[in-house]
């Protein structure tokens, strides 16, 4: 079944304008829990309360404020809410080109994918563009009252937005300081470069499954059924030992797998 | 080798904070619907729907024995080169900082792959969900990545998008063109900034000049309000000496 646009607009591009949908490229499996009252077994409902006094505090009576320093608040009206929303717009504005290396894992938020809204022809003609000179947009958009920084990308054919986080979000290597202690040694940089080349392979992300998300709902429907299969106390885990020994280990381990396997 | 992990992006959103009539901070609270009695955390269990209002109850103990044999180990299973993972799968990135007697073993991995150029593929279990990560080595220090699974994401046909069309060479070549007059050679991230909390912050500082507008209430002797400076304990971190 086709998705639903979670948004429409265009991106501007100088004075080309190509018109988009907005679709989620994430489809949420975390195991969901509600919160119930123990005795009712009854879903709960949630109010604001005074923590003084007990009593609740109806949503009509309640103000919103920014605390400047510890217990003072700068109360702001619904008026100055509304004041503080971006002007509406549907213009997804790309403002530079980065070549596709540039941005670090660390700005990626969110992944949305752009589909043709009318006109196709603009929009893989883009697709071709991006993908032939290997760039990415920067890109800023309001969606929904708020405002969304970017990056446009193609991939397979189709074009990508990501949200990206804010500049002084992300915390960056080069504000930290190198971890102390002695350097290792040749021998031990050696070890550690074979292990390593052990292990190397290609990226293939359908070769991992979270497992744990199928153990809880297998464990949820047979309890639905009735029975609940007993389950063992989490085990304490080993020492680690001396690191040379275990490098070693490992790589006896591998080669073993390898020999095997050949 | 045991590491401690520190989330690797600060907290910027601005939140406001709910008030009462005299400016006393609120709490959220769970009551039943039906006594309209408060709860307190230990009278409430949490349920997964089975059927309409039908749920099977799981305990945290349950959850804990469920989790993988190795649950807190973050483990290794492969490397690959570190530009290869496309960043679709990228969640949330967090430092990994040596625990005491670990910083060789530490050093040595981070020196490795960063030389080599290749990110770790590991898994590991944490707060009750499994993760799957991208270790990257930079400047000597650890970052993980946490990774979305493949499942959790959508292809162009789960979407319905249309078969890919042949576009004109013509207009390829106009947005080429488009892309050549504004592209950069780096990446700046002052590009991005977060104009929602400058406006925030603007119109909280005319108002603030206003004394009418402020309210003050008697802090609590127990309400931690100390700022907590990431950087800060990661650097001590990352130093510690033990």
């Amino acid at each position: 079944m086709a998705a639903r646009a979670i948004w429409k607009g265009q991106l501007k591009l100088g004075g080309t304008r190509v018109p988009v949908k907005l679709y989620s490229a994430v489809q949420d499996r975390t195991v969901r829990f509600h919160v119930l009252d123990d005795r009712q077994k009854k879903r709960v409902k949630q109010h604001m309360i005074n923590p003084d006094s007990g009593d609740e505090v109806p949503t009509e009576e309640i103000q919103k404020g920014y605390e400047i320093e510890p217990g003072r608040y700068v109360i702001l009206t619904a008026e100055d809410l509304e004041k503080l929303q971006p002007p509406a717009s549907r213009d997804i504005e790309i403002v530079e080109f980065v070549p596709q290396t540039k941005i670090s894992q660390q700005w990626y938020e969110r992944p949305y994918y752009l589909g043709p809204d009318g006109d196709e022809k603009d929009y893989f003609a883009l697709v071709d563009a991006l993908q032939n000179k290997e760039s990415e947009g920067i890109a800023n958009w309001v969606m929904r009252n708020k405002y969304y920084s970017g990056a446009l990308r193609a991939v397979d054919d189709y074009l990508f937005l990501f949200t990206l986080r804010d500049a002084n979000e992300v915390i960056l290597a080069d504000e930290l300081t190198k971890p102390s202690g002695a350097a290792p040694t040749q021998k031990e940089l050696a070890m550690a470069k074979q292990l390593v080349e052990m292990l190397q392979g290609e990226f293939n992300p359908k070769e991992y499954k979270d497992e744990y998300r199928e153990r809880v709902m297998e464990f949820i429907e047979k309890k639905a059924k009735g029975h609940a299969p007993r389950l063992k106390a989490v085990k304490a885990k080993p020492k680690t030992t001396a690191l040379d020994s275990v490098l070693a280990k490992s790589i006896e381990s591998l080669r073993k797998k390898e020999k095997r396997a050949a | 080798m045991p590491v401690s992990l520190f989330p690797a992006q600060r907290s910027t959103r601005t939140s406001l904070r709910m008030l009462g009539p005299d400016g006393q901070p609120l709490a959220r609270k769970y009551f039943a619907e039906k006594t309209g009695k408060d709860l307190d955390a230990d009278e409430v269990v949490r349920g997964f729907e089975v059927d309409k209002e039908k749920f099977v109850i799981v305990t945290d103990e349950e959850l804990e024995r469920l989790a993988p044999e190795k649950t807190r180990d973050i483990d290794l299973k492969q490397f690959v080169p570190a530009d290869s993972i496309p960043p679709i799968y990228f969640e949330r990135g967090y430092f990994l900082t040596p625990a005491a007697g670990s910083q060789k073993a530490y050093k040595l991995l981070a020196e490795t792959m960063e030389k080599s150029g290749l990110a770790g593929i590991a898994t590991f279990v944490m707060r009750g969900k499994e993760y799957l990560v991208a270790i990257f080595s930079e400047k000597g220090i650890l970052r993980a990545e946490t990774m979305r699974f493949a499942d959790e994401l959508r292809s162009p046909s789960d979407i319905g998008l249309p078969k890919k069309k042949e576009a004109s060479k013509a207009t390829v070549h106009k947005f080429e063109k488009l892309i050549a007059t504004r592209s950069k050679k780096q990446f700046s991230p002052s590009k991005l900034e977060d104009k929602q909390t400058e406006s925030l912050l603007k119109l909280v500082k005319k108002k603030q000049a206003n004394r009418a507008n402020v309210v003050k209430v008697e802090e609590e002797a127990d309400t931690d309000h100390k700022v907590v400076d990431l950087v800060q304990i990661l650097k001590k971190s990352l130093g510690a000496r033990k």
